[in-house]
């Protein structure tokens, strides 16, 4: 039985985006998207969270507090790169000072193009994630009775 | 009939298996009914049962191992609590119980390292000092009415307490809007304001641990519920209106205000409590030893 495809949870960080894609992720909240019809709920503790939304094309100053956030939300967890920026830097790309997307840091699994992302984009590009969190899950489930089995042959 | 003794296991039993069931269901009408006030479809009524199996399907990475102590802990003397009071057991012990269980909550909080869970637990302890004095005045006044402060024995009384206790009834109904984590009085979880304190009591709480929390909470509904339901225990019909109504009351209150600091929570759930408690529990005092002997 599956209800992780029922019930994500997701988090939001704004790794230095100008806001504009936070907002359109915000605006898929409001009555008009209401993601909430799906379950899908802000949460604020990476603890919590199954999907992680993130913004803005990483720079020095917030790479370890996406990294340490990553690291945070529990297996199975599936990451979806919001915004041109957090694709592949956008038009940042070439500065000094930025990383040049999401990938750079931390494994992302789908990526929503856009500047600024639609919300009808944003919310397409989380059910694509419920795919592959899903897949996530069958392997940890697998992986998981795989141990218990070769513990079984060890007694 | 049943005899007296396996009726109350019966009951018991009852509560422990369809409680969870209850309790979720009101979960769900309640985030259905607050996403409509609020403009929106809203998540369907069984959403809270997919989160918290979505919960147990998670990893469960714990900070401490005495956490998973404490919130089994936590579990079970809310189990306890509500098993007592539906097999008609004593209310004070009933209480003693449901308070314990909150403390093995505020313990499993400050046993993690996070300063947000710190602060939760603070939190969640003020709100049990804010309630406290109301709660015991329930059970109190219920004892004036019916000379009883064994539950089955204020159901079958059939003395309707409301029309004895309206002060007391109002002012458990304001500390049911702490019980119930609603605004505005939403302190320890942070559940409207979403990253002011992360998620207060629950920050450090992931997966599985955090599904148990969830399944707790179902259980306090339902046990928090069932002491409107002896308020009009005279009649089943009106109790379960009455429940109703008191329910979408607090959905409404959650959703048309805004919170309060703690200080301002602790004050006014005394001044609820030393008002409308101590003043009913009074006038019904001097009614019984003065007026009426």
């Amino acid at each position: 039985m599956t209800y992780l495809k029922k019930s994500p949870w997701i988090i939001h960080y704004d790794a230095s985006s100008c806001n504009g894609c936070d907002i359109e992720v915000l605006a898929a909240l409001t009555p008009l998207y209401d993601v909430e019809r799906f379950g899908i709920v802000n949460t604020g503790n990476p603890k919590h969270a199954d999907i992680f939304l993130v913004t803005g094309s990483v720079n020095e100053q917030n790479r370890q507090v996406l990294i340490n956030t990553y690291e945070q939300i529990p297996d199975p967890k599936v990451v979806v790169a919001i915004g041109i920026c957090a694709t592949s830097g956008g038009i940042f790309r070439e500065c000094y000072n930025v990383m040049g997307g999401i990938d750079k840091v931390i494994p992302v699994d789908v990526y929503v193009t856009g500047c600024a992302a639609r919300p009808e984009s944003i919310i397409d590009g989380v059910v694509q994630g419920l795919g592959i969190l899903e897949s996530k899950r069958l392997a940890m489930a697998e992986k998981r009775a795989g141990s218990r089995a070769k513990a079984g042959d060890a007694v | 009939m049943i005899d007296e003794p396996w009726s109350s296991i019966l009951s018991a039993a009852v509560y422990i298996l369809l409680a969870p069931v209850i309790g979720g269901l009101v979960a769900g009408i309640d985030r259905k009914v607050t996403a409509r006030m609020q403009g929106r479809v809203g998540p369907p009524v069984i959403q809270p049962f997919y989160d918290v199996g979505k919960l147990f399907e998670k990893e469960n990475p714990v900070v401490t191992t005495t956490q998973n102590f404490y919130v089994l802990s936590y579990l079970v003397f809310m189990v306890v609590a509500g098993a007592l009071f539906f097999s008609g057991g004593d209310m004070l012990l009933v209480i003693f119980a449901f308070t314990l269980s909150h403390i093995f909550l505020v313990l499993g909080a400050y046993a993690s390292y996070s300063p947000y869970s710190h602060i939760g637990a603070e939190r969640e302890l003020i709100q049990i000092i804010a309630y406290e004095p109301m709660i015991i005045f329930t059970a109190v006044g219920m004892y004036m009415v019916t000379h009883s402060f064994n539950v089955s024995a204020i159901v079958s009384s059939g003395i309707p307490i409301i029309m004895f206790l309206p002060g007391v009834f109002i002012g458990y109904l304001i500390v049911l809007t702490i019980k119930l984590r609603k605004s505005p009085f939403d302190l320890s979880t942070s559940h409207h304001a979403h990253q002011e304190i992360v998620k207060g009591v629950t920050t450090d709480f992931a997966g599985p641990n955090l599904g148990k929390i969830e399944i707790a909470h179902w259980y306090e509904y339902v046990f928090l519920l069932g002491v409107v339901y002896l308020f009009f225990g005279f009649n089943p019909l009106i109790a379960v209106a009455a429940i109703i109504v008191a329910y979408f009351l607090e959905i409404l209150i959650d959703n048309t205000t805004s919170r309060v600091k703690w200080q301002l929570t602790l004050r006014s759930a005394w001044l609820v409590a030393g008002t409308l408690g101590i003043v009913n529990l009074g006038v019904l005092y001097y009614l019984r030893m003065v007026v009426a002997p």
